[in-house]
């Protein structure tokens, strides 16, 4: 846009300065996040600082980003999503149980797993949307019912011998050295960041979770766009999921739900950059990496497991804090 | 005999404007004083401060008993000194127990355990002493309006009782506008409920519109018109007419019958039959380019006709016909709405209307921003010129689209909420409170802008409780009583007194 014949010449050195700082609020998280970067690659020069590491780095985490990309579109729309985690898991042992014990083609299983996340997403807005009872409590009950079927489903113990096909495509071929799931995750952030900026159903999304009265005498269908976003969410975590099972190259029964915290962490540390004040998928992704940089830097340095819990659950209330503090009273999607 | 309240000489000035201008009234001991007036006559100004929310300006005198009460008052005295206040929104916990409201400062209090079955006995002895007959164990939000509202009373009465226990001395319950979201056949309860207050000798101040309900259950009523008291009438000698005078301040002219021959205008959408929560079996007719205001007291209903020929709120019954047919409105959606070439301003700006936090160009094109979406993007520099534009043709100040709405005054904001409807050229704007907290010199700029949309074929519906402005912008006002309307005023009639009067006249007696 440009700057109208109207605007006093004495705002431009303001208008400057507050571009800046601007600037700064978006570029801080990626700013710690070298910091970091260059603080473990001098304490752990030959270890850390190798590509390999970060090769490993990307892949692994890479389900974890999907996760938290997942959840900021039903938060945008003003809903917890907290069976993101449990539907990971759901996701992965589908894949497992059809493809190992049921010798189902993998690529029917991958439908299969997707199918089901759309189905929790479905289930979760039913009780939400129709019932109205809180996102909280309704994930947070999906999660545990979820977690009960896939030990029925197997038996609580460990699925190896995915097919080869899977975790080739997810972390057998690399480009630059990096498997592919890494750069799933950047097309889906892709994609979010599209629909969140250039499609009207962004807006419409942002709408309905800044204003769910003004989205609907604006005429915007509130109910179809929150189930839609929570559908979104059980689709892309069960997409998560299949990373996982590629990275593993097994199902997992158990440590899906390890994803959820860090996942929200992401999601709500990644509102504070990028674009400040919203959940944004570049947010997310540069998030999800901070956070698994400080994880990795600081195990190699040996430093015990429960560290990790700290260093998430600290980062995401930290995460909250600092983006209320900047913001001031300015209302955001976070709180 | 002493007055158990006696105001004198209280005055109010807000940033240079006087809501108080020396006002003065008792209550004698065992009486049901009224406290009528219009909107911004200074009612509230004066329960504020009486309810130490607002200091008076220097040299006003209160007593209470005779007693000299220092002024001002701070937030909370007022219990002490033996005043109670039961406010329209009654202040109770709709999810808790009649026992736990009524009891809620004796259980909250630090440094004791709950002693549930005193608590209990003490709850239903209020109750059983004030004659309300309300199970104690009941939720406030399972009764029936009266009946919280009974609660609520019962539980300022009480206070009133536990000052007086120590002093002995009667004191005073002020109920503001307890009625008008009550039925009209359970009033009755509410009445009976105030004489056995004031049988002891405790006072009691009504404050309301409905000059029936004064007549009906005050000794005296005050009537503050600008600021001022404008007389003191002991109710039983004084007419409907004469306190009609008092509250509007000039004689009363003959208002014609309410009449509804085919407008001036060509008409364009009627309304038959309408129910909403207040309004009951409602018709009207709108004609193209005109603007037709409704108004009311509060509680009469008219606020909600324009939510409800929206879609925003659930209408019981009711057709409406845009020119193409009657069609229910009980299944009307704001969505559907917005396709039939209608258009919405809530009066609450901020949670209904546009939202703060988000940039003024996305509140701007919020119903229609598919427009934008071409070739797959939404094209942001099309968006944002467009919308540089409109702020410039509705002299947004400052008019930079980017920054959130709530970088906006109030009246800029609303600036921007109208542009968004009025560029979409609606067949129907549908108005709530459009100018309220707007300055001066914006509500001139929104009714311009009015103007010129009316100019070319649009018809406006406002619903304002703003005389004044219904007055300057509406070819024809209808006004509201008790959820009908009683009055259609238009040409001469159509001033601000006519508005104002009108509002007063009796409603007609309902069929039961």
């Amino acid at each position: 846009m440009s700057m109208d014949g109207s605007t006093p010449i004495t705002a431009a050195p303001l208008r400057r300065r507050w571009l800046t700082l601007q600037l700064a609020e978006r570029l801080a998280l990626p700013a710690v996040w070298a910091v970091l970067i260059i603080g473990f690659g001098i304490v752990l020069p030959d270890s850390f600082l190798t590509w390999g590491n970060f090769a490993i780095l990307f892949a692994s985490y890479a389900p974890g980003a999907v996760l938290s990309l997942a959840i900021i579109v039903p938060l945008t729309a003003g809903d917890f999503d907290l069976s993101v985690g449990a539907t990971l898991t759901l996701s992965s042992c589908i894949i497992g149980v059809l493809n190992v014990w049921g010798g189902v083609p993998i690529g029917l299983t991958l439908i299969v797993a997707i199918a089901a996340g759309a189905v929790v997403g479905a289930v979760n807005a039913f009780f939400i949307i129709f019932f109205r009872i809180p996102s909280l409590v309704v994930t947070l009950g999906t999660t545990s019912l979820m977690t009960g079927i896939v030990q029925l489903m197997t038996d609580s113990s460990t699925i190896g011998g995915i097919a080869p096909s899977l975790v080739d495509a997810v972390v057998g071929l690399r480009l630059f050295g990096v498997p592919l799931a890494f750069y799933y995750a950047l097309a889906l952030a892709v994609v979010l960041f599209y629909v969140f900026e250039y499609v009207p159903l962004g807006r419409r999304l942002l709408f309905v979770g800044r204003g769910r009265e003004v989205a609907r005498l604006n005429g915007i269908a509130v109910a179809r766009v929150r189930a839609g976003a929570l559908i979104a969410s059980g689709v892309l975590s069960a997409g998560a999921g299949i990373v996982y099972a590629g990275v593993l190259g097994s199902a997992d029964p158990s440590s899906g739900l390890n994803f959820l915290l860090p996942a929200f962490a992401a999601a709500f540390l990644g509102a504070t950059t990028i674009v400040p004040g919203r959940f944004n998928p570049w947010g997310a992704i540069v998030a999800t990496y901070f956070l698994a940089t400080g994880i990795t830097g600081l195990s190699m340095l040996g430093i015990p497991l429960w560290v990790t819990n700290v260093f998430n659950g600290g980062a995401l209330i930290l995460a909250v804090t600092v983006s209320q503090l900047t913001r001031g009273r300015e209302a955001s999607d976070i709180g | 005999m002493v007055p158990v309240l006696h105001v004198e000489a209280i005055a109010k000035t807000f940033g240079g404007a006087q809501a108080l201008k020396g006002v003065g009234f008792d209550v004698q001991p065992g009486e049901v004083h009224g406290l009528l007036g219009k909107n911004g006559s200074g009612k509230s100004t004066l329960v504020k401060i009486l309810a130490g929310f607002h200091a008076p300006d220097p040299g006003g005198r209160l007593s209470i008993n005779g007693e000299a009460v220092e002024l001002p008052l701070r937030p909370g005295d007022f219990r002490r000194l033996g005043l109670a206040f039961s406010h329209q929104n009654l202040g109770l916990v709709g999810s808790l127990t009649v026992l736990e409201n009524l009891r809620i400062a004796s259980i909250t209090r630090d440094g004791r355990h709950i002693d549930w079955r005193g608590e209990r006995a003490a709850a239903e002895a209020a109750l059983a002493r004030n004659g309300v007959a309300v199970a104690a164990g009941a939720r406030i939000d399972r009764l029936s309006p009266v009946d919280r509202a009974l609660v609520a009373i019962v539980r300022a009465v009480e206070e009133i009782r536990e000052s007086r226990a120590a002093s002995g001395r009667p004191g005073v319950l002020v109920l503001d506008e307890p009625t008008p979201f009550l039925p009209r056949d359970s009033v009755g309860r509410l009445f009976a409920l105030i004489r056995r207050i004031v049988a002891d000798g405790s006072g009691v101040v009504f404050i309301s519109h409905d000059i029936d309900e004064v007549t009906e259950i005050t000794d005296r009523v005050t009537v503050l018109r600008d600021g001022a008291v404008a007389g003191t009438r002991v109710t039983r000698q004084a007419t409907h007419g004469e306190i009609v005078e008092l509250i509007v301040g000039r004689r009363l002219a003959q208002i014609a019958p309410a009449h509804h021959t085919a407008t001036l205008h060509p008409p364009f959408a009627r309304v038959a039959g309408l129910h909403g929560r207040a309004v009951q079996d409602v018709s009207f007719a709108i004609g193209r380019g005109e603007v037709l205001g409704l108004t009311g007291l509060i509680g009469s209903g008219y606020e909600e006709v324009p939510y409800l020929l929206f879609g925003a709120r659930r209408c019981r019954l009711g057709q409406f016909d845009l020119g193409d047919g009657a069609r229910p409105l009980s299944a009307m959606t704001p969505r559907g709405a917005i396709g039939l070439g209608m258009a919405l301003l809530p009066g609450d700006r901020q949670g209904a209307s546009g939202v703060d936090s988000l940039p003024i160009v996305d509140n701007l094109f919020l119903p229609d921003v598919s427009r934008f979406f071409r070739g797959g993007m939404l094209r942001r520099r099309a968006m944002l010129s467009e919308a540089a534009q409109l702020g410039a043709r509705y002299e947004v100040q400052p008019n930079n689209p980017r920054l959130p709405l709530s970088a906006l005054s109030g009246g800029n904001a609303q600036k921007v909420l109208i542009a968004r409807w009025m560029n979409r050229t609606p067949r129907l704007l549908l108005l709530d409170e459009p100018t309220q907290g707007v300055d001066v010199g914006t509500r001139q700029q929104i009714f311009a802008a009015l103007r010129a949309a009316v100019a070319d074929g649009m018809a406006v519906l406002c619903a304002s409780s703003d005389a004044e402005q219904l007055a300057e912008i509406c070819d024809r006002v209808l006004v509201f009583a008790r959820g009908r309307i009683v009055a259609e005023l238009r040409g001469d009639a159509l001033t601000k007194d006519g508005i104002a009067q009108a509002c007063y006249v009796p409603a007609p007696a309902e069929a039961a």
